[in-house]
């Protein structure tokens, strides 16, 4: 089945059987490996991507249900090749320890600040709830996300 | 970010992908294995271990654990058959299409099943279903009768953890690589690269320069990653000599939870004789912990456990007994706390049971039990480095406001339907390989100059996320006095880095950390020395003085091999000695609420106070610590592993339940700075540390909080129903000593 897609900005044709799901065709198809799998069923939030916006586990969406879609994955995230305000903020404040979960976490912190630019720590809590980490304790991410909106990372 | 390469991110060329046939029953004789012909097998390639060129064995410290199952299974999950295919969607249906049929015999799954010996699956005589056992007594004598006859009080309790699974979000993976000549190639998400070399050696008969194994970045391991490599490792390197092709064997979470190592479920029993006035006189401490079908690394971590069960208490006579034993449960290995978790739990738990019999308020009774400066520990160890728990306990209750909070929740709680309760445990981690470990361990670590006049560190020490590199690197440059962006670490690659050491036991800010400190000091010393280097330079002059040097003698290495401390000694016989280089000591509170209507239990505040010697990085410390609790919650309230015929039932992130971020609260994390003669700039470790205390203070908040006792962790709101809907009389005992007796036991209540 053929699919057209734009993702982070180019048009793409893909040719995968219509239940591909949406990270294989991303890791297998486009060599985009920022979205990982953890868990295969939309618990750990490892493999998010913003899809028309939303925040989606992309293990979960069969790629026909991508069919004329915006998808952003965090390789559409940094700016020019240099890390995103946000990308900085969990770097400076140690929102990254192993790495895996970043990625995801990254693009949650996106549309969170999209919906909220000066996001209450609750706000954040849930936000970011659909992300599993089992490194930080999250505690690093929340101080992340804060500086991330202090420095109007959403724009 | 997005750019690291995890193993599952690498393709090679010509890679095909591997997959495992397993075992569906948890003990018995395998009678057939058939192969379904709607399969195109030619395309596979089938390993057994008919083609293992070496043993049909993963060695770790025992040879009882095959590579491959032959004859009989001893687990569910158990690895029988090895599969690769060049397309990876075919493999699961592959898998599902050989047939295996078995005579099935019994299983066991508990500790006492095992205890019992009716059925031996492991072993035999007085090792029956019996890994390892340790008898540590105090000064090496035995706890005299008239303690017990004499002691005002005799305090008894029986206290559990249960499993729990290390949930990294990448699961295990490799890629394995096999020529004729070059030998075995296996590059992954690891901690021990030299672990696996040992495992492909004995495997591939192959002497160690033809196994070649290199760590890729690795999405979390916490122990997960220690031992378990080497079998994933083996298995995929196997597929790789056998098919012709690089192999990608990387697990899915279901295969990753249902087959791979957790932590030890344990049971410890207490008995202990104290004063009236609330002084500890003798501990007799029974701690059992069930290792799975093989020993993996169970005698370690019982070693870790029964070291750090009796706390950070003086024990005028001390026994401990202490056992893992066998169950057709698929191998325990290594989790972050390696044991001491387990038997801090009990030990934690119980002395608040004996406050509460001897009616002094827990925070009195351990003032008056504390370890100081100058005394010993239960295998005899002299605190030579200060020591201070009595005032760790002052600055965490003033920090948490405990006293006030107590009180306030004793007046609020009869008229709310949410209970709420503090907490709190105090304990120690030893840092390091235990006892004579790390002399054995000879650890090497290496520091070249680059070409363009670099430092780079040749360790094979490796970063999961704790920070290893940046912390190695931070010593090196502090050492070298450069700035820290002018050191490279090399990626662990066992053709060329030297053996400096698993990446376990916190021991590689401090023990490898100080290796790092020596070589680097030793390159400085030898620039200096050949005179184009004077002291007093500056980052640049460094690097004129590293090119000079070179273009002298074309290349410049330095090392540094672990020297045990002469003051350190270990018996492994007696138990007794210095079982660890250094301790890190803390006190940690938990603020918790319970829902009388749900159930359901949750923290709501966390004070974490340690010392850990000197903080070398306060961000990666603190996020360390921070880490380490919110598994520990996680611990103690909502990962249970539940268990169906020897099967984990919830393999699965949907119904394995992990803290999210909506379920950690606030982690207060405080340091007292004490710093150590053993590690780099007077460091301790501190990774496993935080792992220790928060299962123990939640429970202690939670009695507080409800007035029950629960002695059994996870704690989930289906245990808390049952035991606070049960009818009284077991839920809550009687402690009145007016009541119990001058002797109290929990069996006479």
């Amino acid at each position: 089945m053929t699919t057209k897609l734009t993702i982070n900005g180019r048009a793409q044709t893909i040719e995968a059987p219509p239940m591909k799901r949406l990270l294989d065709v991303l890791r297998e198809d486009l060599q985009l490996t920022g979205a990982k799998e953890g868990c295969g069923e939309g618990e750990c939030g490892s493999c998010s991507v913003l899809m028309n916006g939303d925040l989606v586990n992309s293990c979960l969406v069969p790629i026909l249900q991508a069919e004329g879609a915006q998808i952003t994955t965090i390789e559409g995230i940094a700016i020019d090749e240099k890390l995103h305000p946000i990308q900085q903020c969990f770097l400076e404040n140690g929102g990254a320890q192993c790495g895996i979960c970043t990625p995801g976490m990254i693009l949650a912190t996106h549309h969170l600040l999209e919906k909220h630019t000066e996001p209450t720590l609750l706000q954040i809590q849930e936000g970011l709830s659909g992300n599993l980490c089992r490194c930080t304790g999250y505690t690093r991410i929340f101080n992340a996300v804060r500086a991330a909106a202090l420095a109007g990372a959403a724009e | 970010m997005g750019r690291a390469k995890y193993v599952d991110d690498i393709t090679l060329p010509d890679m095909w992908f591997g997959a495992t046939v397993r075992s569906t029953i948890p003990r018995g004789r395998i009678t057939s294995i058939s192969f379904d012909p709607a399969i195109p097998w030619n395309e596979y390639t089938i390993v057994s271990a008919a083609d293992i060129p070496g043993e049909n064995c993963i060695v770790h410290l025992t040879k009882d654990h095959p590579c491959l199952a032959v004859t009989h299974v001893n687990h569910a999950e158990e690895p029988i058959l090895l599969l690769a295919h060049p397309n990876r969607s075919v493999l699961p249906a592959a898998v599902a299409a050989v047939h295996i049929t078995y005579e099935e015999l019994p299983a066991i799954y508990t500790i006492e099943d095992s205890e019992k010996k009716v059925q031996v699956i492991w072993g035999e005589g007085e090792s029956a279903n019996t890994f390892k056992t340790y008898l540590m007594q105090k000064d090496q004598k035995p706890i005299p009768d008239e303690i017990w006859q004499t002691a005002d009080y005799i305090v008894e309790g029986e206290y559990r953890t249960g499993a729990q699974e290390q949930l990294y979000i990448e699961n295990n993976g490799v890629i394995a690589e096999y020529s004729e000549t070059e030998g075995v190639k296996v590059q992954g998400s690891m901690q021990c690269p030299f672990y696996l070399v040992h495992a492909l050696e004995l495997v591939f008969n192959l002497p160690a320069e033809k196994c070649r194994v290199i760590q890729t970045e690795t999405g979390g391991a916490f122990g997960g990653k220690e031992d378990f490599p080497s079998v994933i490792g083996s298995h995929a390197a196997l597929l790789a000599m056998k098919s012709g092709h690089p192999v990608k064997l990387c697990y899915d979470r279901a295969e990753d939870m249902a087959s791979t190592t957790k932590r030890h479920p344990s049971r410890t029993r207490h008995r202990t004789a104290v004063s009236k006035d609330g002084k500890l006189l003798a501990g007799e401490i029974d701690f059992a912990i069930d290792g799975g079908a093989y020993a993996t690394l169970s005698p370690v971590v019982l070693s870790r456990g029964t070291i750090h069960a009796p706390g950070p208490y003086h024990w005028p006579y001390l026994t401990v007994r202490a056992k893992a034993v066998a169950t057709n449960i698929p191998p325990h290995g290594a989790f972050r706390g390696f044991g001491a978790p387990q038997s801090i739990f009990a030990l934690e738990r119980h002395m608040d049971k004996i406050a509460k019999v001897v009616g002094l308020t827990p925070e009195e009774l351990r003032r008056r039990n504390f370890l100081g400066t100058g005394d010993h520990t239960a295998t005899g160890q002299l605190l030579k480095d200060p020591v201070d728990m009595q005032h760790l306990l002052t600055r965490a209750l003033e920090e948490s406001d405990y006293h006030a909070k107590r009180e306030q929740f004793d007046r609020e709680n009869p008229s709310n339907t949410v209970k709420r309760g503090i907490g709190f445990a105090t304990f120690f981690h030893g840092a390091g390989f235990t006892g004579s470990g790390e002399r054995r361990l000879n650890s090497l670590v290496e520091i070249e100059l680059t070409e363009h006049g670099q430092p780079r560190l040749l360790v094979s020490s490796t970063e999961f996320g704790q920070g290893t590199n940046t912390i190695l690197c931070q010593v090196a440059a502090q050492t070298l006095r450069l700035p820290y962006d002018r050191i490279l670490i090399a990626q662990p690659d066992t053709r060329h880095v030297p053996n400096s050491g698993p990446t376990v036991a916190s021991r590689t800010a401090m023990v490898v950390g100080k290796l790092v400190e020596r070589a680097a000091q030793s390159l400085c010393d030898t620039l200096i020395h050949s005179g184009h280097l004077t002291p007093g330079y500056t980052p640049e002059d460094f690097r004129q003085a590293a090119l000079l040097y070179l273009v002298d003698h074309g290349s410049l290495k330095s090392e540094a091999r672990y020297e045990s401390p002469g003051d350190i000694f270990w018996d492994d016989e007696n138990y007794s000695g210095e079982a660890y280089p250094a301790y890190a000591w803390a006190v940690y509170v938990a603020e918790v609420a319970v829902d009388a209507t749900t159930y359901s239990a949750s923290v709501t505040n966390f004070y974490a106070l340690q010392e850990v010697g000197k903080v070398l990085h306060p961000i990666l410390a603190a996020g360390q610590i921070e880490g380490g609790v919110a598994q520990g919650i996680g611990y103690a309230l909502y990962e249970k592993c539940v268990w169906n015929n020897g099967h984990l039932a919830n393999n699965q992130m949907t119904n394995y339940i992990m803290p999210t971020s909506a379920d950690v609260p606030h982690i207060h994390v405080s340091f007292e700075e004490i710093p150590s003669p053993h590690g780099a700039f007077g460091a301790k470790g501190i990774g496993e540390l935080p792992m220790d205390g928060p299962a123990p203070a939640i429970l202690n908040a939670i009695e507080d909080a409800t007035d029950i006792v629960f002695t059994e962790i996870p704690l989930l709101p289906e245990d808390i129903f049952e035991c606070m809907t049960r009818i009284p009389e077991t839920g809550s005992e009687s402690l009145d000593p007016a009541v119990a007796g001058p002797i109290f036991s929990e069996a006479a209540a």
